[in-house]
């Protein structure tokens, strides 16, 4: 590798390990700052406050990333299946004997505490899929390969849906950045692009116009092709599978959604304008960012977090703890730390000449984008609130053991 | 290749994405100011801090006026969320109705700031209420303090406080909705000494609206200060007295202290208990007394106008020495049944020739209209009757008659005497001291409140002048004077000319129509009056100084048809006299047949 890029003695990625220090240091500060009480005892080491059992999955998350840079390379790649099925156990495990929190039923619970195996799904699915392209690129039946790769991804996201967990399902999607890179024709994430506009339209402005909007199109395309039958032809397939499509997600809205689901899609649509209903909770959180102003109120100092305006202040919404304390000063660098993660992964993956690194790379830096942008984008009411903590900062053991195993692997990987 | 490029688009992809939600990060924090603001309506409740308002002691330091605890429910419009009305409704024992219109009215005057819901509580549904506060989510208790009063006594003079309306906000944006105001009276003369200056505390709430802390460590609180003490001119104990005097009589007594032009005592009857004007019951109570036809709540010391009847004597007699009219020692006769003029005649009763002092002691209407009429026939001094009448009318002025003294009284009335121009419109230009000379014996046009009868006594009290008549003796602390008013008013008259009315005075106690105003061991000076009135009985008048060599006290009392002065003002002025002299009264017959008489 050039002199660019800094390793420690042993070769590993010095920056990444570095940026993950600093996030979860900022995240333990954090949490110690929603759980203060201005005129309380504060005791770090009081076992009952969030704080101080997230020092003890710090420390053995940095446990669990020291053995991860210890074992053998070849260990990962061999074992990658295994960990892919006895995960996949895990989580019908889950549907069986699970305890349900907030709706989900997706915790195993051990004594006091809590293991979420879709988590570890993650982390599982991309090593499994890495291991699985690695195999198959080789083949010639790349129709089949295609299939395969969806089916391992398809597969964990059944069974979560199935657990009541839409969030998590989503973060699946994010296999796609592999899919892309690997060849997956950019026309069909551009259809995917398309259906979704077209669904979120007819969601906003009811299907009539949706209808409306089609036909204009329609009509401009007919219009254009008139001179070729066969294009013709093409146009009014299209039309039609359009109309069909519009109906059947105006269907699954109203029939399939839970409630608080629809209303969490109408409150980001701007179809609710009800500030003590629906949408409190992306009321308040985006109360909390925007007080934060430009330097913020000081650590340890905001109001909205610490009274509890904010639900979930120290796990989903740890976010609007930092734009309050921290304000855009704070945001700005939270936002920088990531971005450099996710750039960096990126970058190491693509110039990794070991197939197998990228394709795990490349799975990661898109489970980690997607929690990034999907948690963040919910306090700041650009994407409808979704229940997926942000990685590394986040208040919580199976997270942070599975995203420290997610990176911790990767460095390992990209060892020199 | 083709991979190279799928690189760069899942980079630009996301760096795209992460513009978007810097822009929209960079909008919610620094452009939108906002959310500041929201965020502090969400956790900072100001809480105002009312001060206790300002005690009001009499001159020997009894508390006349003091504070009683109270409890009033606030509403913040912003902060409601949906709450059981029902229950609210039965302890506070109102309607769904009045809820609803209350809250209308809250946020008729702001959604962010605290406006009553509901005053003055009981103590035991704000017990009750504490607990449950956190249930009704834009309602909190605040403590407020209630006006209240020893004795049922000086209602007119103490005034009383209700909440602030729209027009007090508007004039003065130190009150908010819900604040009280001083609304007349002392309390209203005073308002800005006794109110205080209102404090805040800001603190912090959480999202259940419960109190969880001060804000910054206290640092934006502002501590209230407690209204300022006032101690009043008043003797509680003659004020009571005068008001058992008076009990069952419509009229008024004022009395004052010469030397400072303190107001010991200011009845007017019939009065009310100042206790039925606060809280609450206030507005109920109000009406009532609004309605009544006695009109207890008119304050005739200060707001009516009577004509003067004889003790006006006192004043023109003045004049007439000063205008070199009569000496001493000049003597008018009195015969054949009164003063002519024309076929008209003012009766008296044929006193035959007498000076001054015998003028004043028998009350002789002869010698007081021919007195006037040569003041307005002086055409040595002046050329025409107008001319004349206008420097009478100027005496009278510097006597303090036909003005309002604004000093700290509530409401005061400026009484009127007519000016020359006002007779040449109703004489059309020909008239002269005869056609006016009723007032010269204190009947006719001229009409004077009781307040500025017992200036006139003040002013022959000190040989001159006065001091205008007060109701605030200190402030703040009791030998810290209220010095506002402390300036000498001297009238036109020379000092000797009192000397002698004075003399009149006390002939009038000792040998005259006011006998029955001796008090043992006290020299007293007296004049009794008897105001004629068109619409029945005559006003019983009397005008008494106390003691007459070393004034301390002049008293004046009016009784609405008590008929002669000598009957009923006359043993009435004497016993207040007495009373704050002596300290007791040892005419305990007269006080108990005087406190019995009743006059409708």
């Amino acid at each position: 590798m050039n002199d660019l890029n800094k390793r420690t003695s042993r070769g590993f990625d010095a920056r990444l390990i570095i940026t993950y220090i600093a996030l979860i240091i900022i995240g333990w500060m954090t949490i110690y700052s929603t759980c203060y009480v201005p005129d309380g005892t504060n005791a770090i080491f009081d076992i009952s406050q969030p704080y101080c059992k997230q020092l003890i999955w710090i420390g053995s998350s940095l446990l669990i990333g020291i053995v991860i840079l210890l074992i053998d390379k070849q260990l990962i790649q061999h074992y990658a299946y295994y960990f892919y099925i006895v995960c996949l156990l895990l989580m019908v495990l889950v549907l069986i004997i699970g305890t349900e929190i907030s709706g989900a039923k997706a915790w195993i619970k051990i004594g006091s505490f809590s293991i979420q195996p879709t988590e570890f799904m993650k982390v599982a699915t991309a090593l499994a899929l890495a291991k699985f392209f690695n195999e198959g690129k080789t083949s010639n039946e790349k129709r089949y390969v295609w299939l395969i790769a969806g089916g391992l991804v398809l597969l964990p996201i059944i069974i979560i849906m199935l657990q009541h967990d839409a969030g998590s399902a989503l973060v699946f999607a994010s296999f796609i950045i592999l899919f892309y890179r690997e060849g997956l024709s950019g026309v069909l994430l551009i259809l995917v692009f398309i259906a979704a506009f077209l669904a979120i339209f007819t969601l906003k402005f009811k299907e009539l116009y949706a209808i409306a909007l089609l036909t204009a199109v329609f009509i401009g395309f007919m219009i254009k092709d008139r001179t070729q039958k066969k294009l013709m032809r093409r146009d009014v397939i299209v039309f039609v599978i359009s109309i069909v499509f519009v109906f059947s997600v105006n269907l699954l809205y109203e029939h399939v959604l839970e409630p608080h689901q629809k209303r969490r899609v109408e409150t980001i649509l701007g179809k609710t304008a009800d500030p003590q209903g629906a949408d409190f909770n992306l009321n308040q959180s985006k109360i909390a960012i925007g007080s934060g102003g430009f330097f913020g109120k000081g650590y340890l100092k905001g109001t909205q977090t610490k009274l509890k305006f904010v639900p979930e202040q120290s796990t989903d919404f740890i976010f609007c703890a930092i734009g309050e304390e921290w304000g855009f000063v704070g945001t700005m660098a939270v936002f920088g730390l990531y971005l450099f993660l996710i750039m960096r992964i990126l970058s190491l993956s693509e110039k990794h000449r070991i197939p197998f690194v990228r394709y795990y790379g490349y799975g990661i830096a898109g489970i980690i984008a997607v929690h990034f942008f999907v948690n963040i984008g919910m306090t700041i009411g650009l994407v409808p609130i979704i229940g997926i903590p942000l990685p590394f900062l986040s208040y919580g053991g199976s997270s942070l053991w599975a995203f420290t195993t997610m990176l911790f692997i990767f460095i390992k990987l990209n060892e020199n | 290749m083709t991979e190279k490029r799928r690189y760069w688009i899942v980079v630009v992809v996301v760096a795209i994405l992460a513009l978007i939600y810097l822009i929209r990060l960079f909008n919610l924090q620094v452009l939108n100011k906002t959310y500041k603001q929201k965020a502090n309506q969400n956790a900072l409740r100001y809480i105002t801090e009312h001060p206790a308002r300002g005690l009001i002691y009499d001159r020997n330091d009894s508390l006349l006026v003091y504070n009683d605890a109270a409890y009033d429910i606030m509403v913040v419009p912003n902060e409601l969320r949906p709450f059981d009305t029902a229950e609210l409704c039965r302890v506070l024992d109102i309607t769904k109705e009045d809820v609803r219109k209350k809250i209308e009215k809250a946020k008729k005057y702001s959604f962010i700031l605290p406006s009553l819901f509901e005053q003055q509580i009981s103590k035991e549904d704000y017990g009750f209420l504490q607990e449950k506060m956190y249930e009704f989510p834009g309602f909190f208790v605040q403590n407020r303090t209630l006006r209240s009063y020893p004795k049922p006594i000086a209602a007119h003079i103490l005034g009383y406080v209700s909440e602030v309306n729209d027009q007090d906000i508007e004039n003065d944006n130190y009150y908010k909705m819900g604040d009280y105001i001083g609304k007349s009276g002392i309390e209203k003369a005073y308002e800005s000494v006794l109110r205080g200056e209102k404090g805040k505390r800001v603190v912090l709430v959480d999202v259940h609206n419960r109190e969880v802390g001060r804000y910054e460590n206290g640092a934006e609180d502002v501590v209230a200060v407690p209204g300022v003490s006032i101690w009043s001119t008043l003797d509680i104990q003659l004020q009571e007295y005068g008001e058992q005097l008076m009990a069952n009589k419509r009229g008024s007594i004022v009395a004052i202290e010469p030397k400072t032009g303190e107001i010991l005592c200011i009845i007017s009857s019939p009065s009310y208990d100042p206790n039925l004007l606060v809280g609450t019951a206030r507005p109920k109570n109000y009406g009532i007394l609004l309605e009544d036809p006695r009109k207890p709540l008119f304050n005739r010391a200060l707001m009516a106008s009577y004509p003067p009847g004889s003790t006006f004597k006192l004043a023109n007699g003045l004049i007439a020495l000063q205008e070199g009219i009569v000496t001493p020692n000049t003597i008018y006769s009195c015969s054949g049944g009164g003063y002519h003029i024309g076929s008209h005649t003012v009766h008296c009763h044929n006193c035959g020739g007498l000076n001054i002092y015998s003028a004043i002691q028998r009350s002789c209407n002869t010698y007081f209209c021919r007195a006037y009429y040569n003041i307005l026939s002086n055409r040595r001094k002046y050329k025409n009757v107008q001319e004349a009448y206008t420097a009478w009318l100027d005496y009278m002025h510097s006597m303090g008659f036909a003005q309002k003294y604004d000093t700290d009284l509530p409401y005061e009335l400026k009484g009127s005497i007519p000016t020359a121009a006002y007779f040449d419109k109703k004489y059309n230009g020909s008239w002269n001291g005869n056609t006016v000379v009723s007032m010269g014996i204190g009947q006719g046009e001229a009409a004077v409140t009781p307040m500025q009868m017992a200036n006139l006594l003040a002013v022959i009290a000190n040989q001159g002048y006065y001091i205008r008549p007060h109701i605030v003796r200190a402030i703040g602390k009791k030998d810290n004077y209220n010095t506002q008013f402390s300036e000498k008013i001297y009238s036109k008259i020379d000092p000797q000319h009192f000397r002698t009315v004075l003399q009149g005075m006390k002939m009038v106690v000792t040998a005259g129509t006011g006998r029955g105003a001796q008090i043992d061991g006290i020299e007293v000076a007296g004049k009794t009056g008897t105001a004629q009135n068109p619409h029945g009985a005559d006003h019983s008048v009397f005008a008494l100084i106390a003691p007459a060599n070393d004034p301390k006290i002049v008293v004046f009392c009016l009784v609405e048809n008590g008929g002669f002065g000598a009957s009923v003002a006359c043993p009435i002025a004497s016993l207040v006299a007495e009373k704050y002299l002596n300290g007791e009264v040892k005419r305990k017959d007269l006080e108990q047949s005087m406190k019995n008489l009743s006059i409708r």
